[in-house]
């Protein structure tokens, strides 16, 4: 299986981490400090996935990290308490999605550009939002409620288990899930066979938008704060955890577990980093290293099991 | 999923997307706000005098700093009357940003206040500036040739890091420990301004008998300042103490600190924003200090460019003219000393 060169690695780099740090690298609240951090990055990479799977590409995630995270914390939102705030992270992440989707699917613009607009558009009034300050959380319950345990595991953790699990269910088990793949493999081929390509792909990008909704409802739980600067490259990480992760850049084929274990891979890497006191610029290397080393070692095992395909 | 699931699905999400809107609507009203730090002024330079136009160009107010700058700015051109102020757009575009310049150059302001997004970009325009006459005051990031700027006025990265030393220095000798674990949360490692304070942070702890312990850089930002900060408490399982180099991603900082549970060492902040000092006066956390890189450098700024129009010198100094640069001191304030500084404190 390919994903077992990738969970190889994920144990290779916890097995330095120990051999480092064997005081403090396995430790209980090491690892859940790890999750917690993976847990932003790793929800929004459940939404680009989808968006890879389905043949495109999304770089408008941070932007809509960062708007959907200042529109929550901003003063009036917030007066209205946690169930608000949620509520407006989770509508303005999928609003923002399904404006893509409308933009790419029926408004016939290429993915690469829809979304670069987005990216640029929402950010501008993301900052124009927050008076390019960092809003800072005042109402306790929602700290409370999302930076808090349930049953001993922190909550981000959970939501990320259940993004995740809603995530791969969607994907695995769905006629919704079997379609991304077929639009994404033959977007004729899939209108052919009775797909409503138009309207699938402007779904997907509204499960990816909504995404980065929830993502910001951790981000500013973890930050206690909403900010313009939020979500910052979430993009290319996002991007490069799926693509280690086995996800196919040209659509039609890829999995959920691929990218989950490609965003731990990275958060491993950095906090390998930071235990070990090494400096940061040579983890910039070896995150581009890992992605070039996962890539070559996904091609040469897909390369053993079937024709090589020319594309 | 059938058909009708698909269409429930369908609908679903429009009525989600409307309410969208609707909720918008709700959500766009500013923060508490820091007064304006501006110099109230006295003795004979602050009567009005021969009117002056001061042409202003800044970097996009992306940072809660950043931002403090231009809105100091303006804050003390409007205490004069005999100011009229002229500022661009703010831009992290150097090429739009020398666009600028040339406009105000063209428009035949009297006084140039710049503030470089990148100062080797901006010193030819700043010479083009001083060339046809109208004195330059080059702010903070400073231009390759002093031929480019009548007067610099800006902040000591250095001692900043030296200042934040010292101060944790001192307070681990009066606790007595010995072998104290001194953490860094830095800024952009790539910056010449985060290299120097590491540097007198460095400089200053060896003075001392320290080290830097643990050390990582973020990026400026309350999310990078959260997750650089999470990993390094768990790295260390004990802390004496922490400096962070800047109090916008301070913010993130102390989310992880607290997330953690952890209090056991004491906290230094760098830049003085409102939200820090807050802290400090209350004294109940980890935030003991914050070393300043006032934006009030800002409001001087204006308040030089004014009197460089008008050919007056700074009173009590015996010089007759400007001094060609002034260098603002990074103070460290205290829980004994914040009263006083609370005026400069700005918005993160």
């Amino acid at each position: 299986m390919r994903l077992a060169g990738l969970v190889g690695v994920l144990v290779v780099l916890c097995l330095v981490g120990w051999a480092t740090r064997p005081d403090s690298f396995l430790t209980e609240a090491n690892i859940s400090t790890m999750l917690r951090l993976a847990a932003a990055i790793g929800v929004v990479s459940v939404g680009m996935t989808f968006v890879i799977i389905s043949g495109g590409i999304d770089l408008s995630v941070g932007s809509i990290v960062a708007l959907s995270s200042v529109w929550m914390t901003t003063v009036a939102t917030q007066s209205y308490g946690p169930a608000v705030m949620v509520l407006c992270a989770l509508l303005v992440g999928l609003g923002c999605g399904l404006v893509n989707g409308v933009l790419i699917s029926y408004g016939r613009i290429v993915p690469f550009i829809a979304t670069l607009a987005l990216y640029a558009s929402a950010k501008g009034l993301a900052e124009r939002l927050s008076g390019r300050r960092t809003q800072v959380v005042t109402e306790t319950g929602f700290t409370t409620a999302f930076r808090g345990d349930l049953l001993g595991v922190p909550v981000l953790i959970w939501l990320l288990a259940a993004v995740f699990a809603v995530g791969w269910v969607v994907l695995n088990r769905t006629t919704f899930g079997r379609r991304t793949f077929a639009v994404g493999g033959n977007a004729e081929a899939a209108r052919l066979a009775g797909i409503n390509v138009k309207r699938h792909t402007a779904l997907v990008y509204g499960i990816a938008g909504l995404c980065c909704g929830i993502a910001a409802l951790m981000v500013v739980a973890r930050t206690t704060s909403g900010a313009s600067t939020n979500g910052m490259f979430y993009e290319l990480d996002a991007i490069a955890a799926v693509v280690i992760g086995g996800t196919l850049l040209t659509g039609g084929r890829g999995s959920l577990i691929g990218t989950l274990v490609g965003v731990l891979i990275f958060t491993v890497v950095g906090n390998i980093f930071t235990q070990n006191n090494l400096d940061t610029d040579i983890q910039n290397i070896a995150k581009g290293v890992i992605i070039v080393a996962a890539v070559l070692l996904q091609r040469t095992t897909a390369a053993r099991r079937r024709v090589p395909r020319t594309t | 999923m059938s058909s009708l699931d698909r269409r429930r699905f369908l609908w679903g999400t429009t009525a989600v997307g409307t309410a969208a809107l609707l909720a918008g609507c709700t959500s766009n009203e500013p923060a508490s706000s820091a007064p304006d730090a501006v110099a109230a002024g006295s003795g004979q330079n602050s009567q009005p005098g021969k009117a002056v136009t001061i042409g202003f160009s800044a970097p996009a107010a992306d940072h809660g700093w950043m931002a403090a700058m231009t809105k100091n700015a303006r804050a003390q051109a409007e205490r004069f009357t005999d100011v009229t102020f002229k500022a661009t757009e703010g831009t992290n575009d150097v090429n739009q940003q020398i666009a600028q310049v040339e406009t105000l150059i063209n428009d035949k302001v009297d006084v140039l206040v710049v503030l470089p997004f990148d100062g080797k970009a901006l010193t030819e325009v700043g010479r083009q500036a001083m060339d046809a006459g109208i004195p330059v005051i080059n702010v903070d990031r400073v231009f390759d040739t002093p031929l480019a700027y009548r007067t610099w006025i800006g902040g000591d990265n250095y001692r900043m890091g030296v200042n934040a030393g010292e101060f944790i220095a001192a307070q681990m000798k009066a606790k007595g420990v010995a072998n104290p674990v001194i953490a860094e949360v830095a800024g952009i490692d790539s910056l010449p301004l985060t290299q120097e304070r590491s540097q007198g942070f460095k400089d200053a702890l060896a003075r001392g008998g320290f080290q830097v312990g643990p050390r990582v850089s973020a990026q400026f930002t309350s999310e990078s300042g959260e997750q650089q900060t999470a990993n390094l408490l768990q790295s260390a399982s004990r802390l004496d103490a922490l400096w962070n180099h800047d109090d916008d991603q301070g913010i993130g900082v102390l989310a992880a600190i607290e997330g953690a549970g952890r209090g056991e060492f004491v906290m230094v902040g760098g830049a003085g924003s409102r939200n820090m000092m807050d802290r400090i006066k209350a004294d109940s956390g980890v935030v003991k200090a914050t070393v300043l890189y006032s934006p009030s450098m800002a409001s001087s700024a204006i308040a030089l460019a004014r009197l460089l129009g008008q050919a007056k010198g700074i009173g009590d100094l015996a010089e007759h003219d400007i001094p060609a640069s002034i260098t603002t001191y990074s103070a460290v304030v205290t829980k004994e000393n914040v009263d006083q500084y609370l005026d400069v404190g700005f918005d993160s």
